[in-house]
């Protein structure tokens, strides 16, 4: 990664994520097919509601016939994290017009959500939509034509996970995390490495009584305020 | 090639809420200016969600017992972190865990 901020160097940077789409994408377009959606409906909803997780959720909701309100709640607890990671990006963007805002805003993920994070110490703090578009639709294209490549392949295949790939979303996040933990130098290494166990904790903890996505936002609320009081007190 | 009409609702309303939950945060920070310890606590939120992700990929909820541990996953994810720690490049640390959970695999 470099300090370049333009179109191209935005589809450059997001290209190692580009496995995690595919991974996840086979998989979810082969269990949407197996669940009784057809090619169509896999696309649409990749395209319209470009939601991930929450896809495989909505399949499963609609697998045993729950009600659309009751879906939709679902899909909107299990992204509320949403909310806080595009506060987050927003405040890069202020600048810039409603209509870039809304653009990023609107094809935003958790990889290039983090993407950005990661970027934002190559380049003195600063983003620029011309590169977050060229990420953000890297990672649209990619995720649609993975799903619908599961939904062709459906029940050819079989499971795409005896290659592995589905670990690499995973392996994405860990390698997103330690490169934020060694290139952010607004907080210590060490600090990072102590909120990530205490998060860690945290987390594990919360999903004894709560379901992971539920713990998952409950996590993130209650960690992002732990880290600014032992920040401020660390400060003092 | 059919699309049902409850599919393509659930698609429409989903989609509406997840744009909603993506784009109205843009649109009030573009026009109001959040307080400083806002912009504080949010400075933790890349930390805290990568951190909270990779352990929801490892523990699941049970009810009535302690979460279910997905040992595939948390076996892969250790020679993963050592990749991170050695190449420090998103490519090669992607590639080296999925190798990683196909020998996983393998072997167990």
């Amino acid at each position: 990664m470099n300090g370049q901020l333009d179109f191209e160097t935005g589809i450059k940077d997001a290209l190692p994520t580009v496995f995690g789409y595919i991974g996840i994408g086979l998989a979810f377009g082969i269990v949407g097919k197996t669940s009784g959606l057809s090619v169509l409906e896999i696309l649409l909803m990749s395209l319209i509601t470009y939601a991930g997780s929450a896809q495989f959720i909505m399949v499963s909701l609609l697998l045993v016939n729950s009600s659309i309100p009751f879906i939709m709640l679902s899909v909107f607890l299990v992204n509320a994290r949403f909310i806080l990671m595009s506060t987050t990006v927003a405040q890069y963007f202020r600048q810039d017009s409603i209509w870039q805002n809304i653009g990023i805003g609107t094809l935003l993920t958790d990889e290039t959500f983090a993407l950005s994070m990661n970027k934002l110490n190559f380049t003195n703090h600063r983003l620029a939509p011309s590169w977050f578009h060229g990420a953000n639709w890297v990672a649209y294209l990619t995720w649609a034509l993975a799903t619908v490549a599961g939904g062709i392949l459906g029940n050819l295949v079989g499971d795409p996970k005896t290659f592995g790939l589905d670990f690499a979303l995973l392996a994405m996040f860990i390698g997103l995390l330690y490169l934020q933990m060694i290139s952010d130098r607004s907080k210590g290494f060490w600090f990072q490495v102590g909120m990530v166990i205490l998060i860690c904790v945290l987390m594990y903890s919360l999903t004894i009584f709560l379901s992971n996505n539920v713990a998952l936002i409950v996590t993130t609320l209650i960690g992002c305020f732990l880290g600014m009081v032992i920040e401020q007190w660390r400060l003092r | 090639m059919a699309v049902t009409i409850k599919v393509l609702w659930a698609i429409i309303g989903c989609g509406l809420v997840t744009w909603l939950s993506r784009v109205i945060p843009f649109v009030l920070v573009k026009n109001f200016d959040l307080p400083a310890w806002l912009i504080r606590y949010l400075s933790f939120v890349p930390l805290v969600i990568m951190t909270a992700l990779i352990m929801e990929n490892i523990f699941t909820h049970q009810a009535h017992q302690l979460p279910a541990v997905n040992y595939e996953n948390l076996l892969a994810t250790l020679p993963t972190f050592l990749a991170a720690i050695i190449s420090k490049s998103l490519i090669v640390i992607v590639v080296v865990g999925i190798i990683c959970m196909a020998l996983v695999r393998l072997i167990f």
